[in-house]
């Protein structure tokens, strides 16, 4: 089980991002994409879930291309990207379950209960969303980390709007994750210590292609 | 698959219900605009019967178009959309699901308040059974159309105009028969079967087509 990234170039607009970007995320391993702000790093993420087309290159879930096999690599993908997914009109706990199941996963509210108490929601479960601060909002969204079984994360900036204690318990979370044999790509600054498995650092600015920039004029 | 279904008619229901002024916003707009036209045309019994089917038909285009720029803007905006084009769901019962609770939120209320017409515009009964049969098939083709438009102008700027000028005209066909039946049904002569049977056609091939060419059109939305 592992993603296999090679060759892969991906345009915005008409501006070349990156070209000729490789790299391979085993079990027990954590990514982590770095590079200066616009140098494509949620370009790179979207195209990693399949979102956006990559002009060139491929992408390999267990050895097989995932635009040909979407729905095995769905399952095993979790994608959390800057927006939280959440409905402001749900309750925190409707909300968890609404996105547990509908990335295909089995509901037991005793979990989704315990998931939001973890992550410091306890007695803000059935309050609207809309209700709650940034930060509890960014709870809620990451409250599925817990609860979900992929094996493949890729989470954009998960640490934006958390306060010290969620930054804690999160990196917590990704590095038990990793601990039983998961594999992660994140886009932060933040470090996140392992008790086990690997850290990679891939910097976008290395892979920018000069040709393609607008800017170069 | 058929739990997908349910789950995310079950959501748009419950987000609609805890934001009910959306719903009645599309109801009271018809009834409004229903209204106005014999304020402003007369109130000739024979003159008001013979613009009804029309009337009722355009007003109940119009209302259903005011609806569907909402129909994914919410949900993009917030990140659900594109959560829900990653999970190993197909994405055309996703979309069906989202079509379908529009309907029932925005469709079939104009079917129930038919009658108001019927009152307002000195009709028999016999004419608002038909306006309500009519109304119950040609909607929901409303409500799947404008999908496809709705996923078409996602996440553009004015988007909610130019769904107007590219849903509207292909609206027409079920105005036409919409209210042709109705019309119809008002003469002695009258055959409405033919409008019925097209009507129903138009329902059919919609309900084949409009989820796939509406996820399609997701996809590149949102790429």
């Amino acid at each position: 089980m592992s993603l296999i990234v090679s060759d892969l170039q991906c345009t915005r607009g008409n501006r070349q991002l990156f070209s000729e970007l490789n790299f391979q995320l085993s079990p027990k391993q954590l990514l982590f994409l770095e590079g200066k702000n616009g140098s494509g790093k949620t370009t790179l993420i979207r195209t990693l879930c399949g979102l956006f087309i990559a002009d060139k290159g491929n992408i390999l879930w267990q050895n097989q291309p995932i635009e040909e096999h979407l729905e095995v690599y769905r399952k095993a993908l979790f994608y959390l990207g800057h927006l939280n997914a959440i409905k402001g009109d749900l309750s925190a706990l409707e909300n968890l379950r609404f996105n547990h199941l509908m990335s295909g996963q089995k509901n037991n509210d005793d979990d989704l209960l315990d998931a939001l108490e973890r992550i410091g929601l306890f007695g803000y479960e059935d309050f609207p969303t809309r209700e709650l601060s940034q930060g509890q909002k960014r709870r809620v969204a990451l409250a599925r980390l817990i609860v979900n079984k992929s094996p493949l994360w890729i989470l954009d900036e998960p640490f934006v709007a958390l306060d010290v204690a969620a930054v804690e318990l999160l990196q917590q979370i990704i590095s038990q994750h990793i601990e039983v044999g998961g594999m992660a790509i994140l886009t932060t600054h933040q470090a996140v210590p392992l008790t086990e498995g690997e850290v990679q650092h891939i910097n976008l600015d290395d892979f920018a292609t000069k040709s393609g920039r607008v800017t170069d004029a | 698959m058929l739990n997908t279904f349910w789950m995310i008619l079950k959501r748009d229901l419950k987000l609609a219900l805890r934001r009910r002024s959306e719903v009645f916003t599309v109801l009271f707009f018809f009834i409004i605009v229903v209204s106005l036209f014999p304020l402003g045309v007369g109130f000739n019994e024979k003159m008001l019967q013979e613009i009804a089917p029309g009337v009722a038909w355009i007003a109940a285009l119009l209302a259903s178009m005011l609806a569907l720029e909402r129909l994914f803007a919410n949900d993009y905006v917030d990140g659900t959309l594109e959560q829900m084009l990653l999970t190993p769901q197909p994405l055309s019962i996703l979309v069906f699901a989202k079509m379908t609770a529009h309907w029932l939120l925005t469709g079939l209320p104009l079917v129930l308040v038919a009658p108001v017409v019927g009152v307002l515009y000195h009709l028999e009964a016999e004419t608002v059974i038909t306006m309500m049969l009519m109304l119950l098939l040609g909607t929901p083709v409303l409500s799947m159309i404008g999908a496809i438009g709705a996923a078409l102008t996602l996440g553009l700027r004015g988007g909610g105009v130019l769904i107007s000028l590219l849903i509207l005209p292909l609206y027409i066909p079920v105005l036409v028969y919409g209210s042709g039946a109705i019309a119809e049904s008002r003469l002695q002569s009258g055959n409405i079967e033919p409008h019925i049977l097209l009507l129903s056609a138009f329902l059919l091939l919609s309900l084949i087509f409009s989820p796939w060419a509406t996820a399609s059109a997701l996809k590149i939305s949102l790429e």
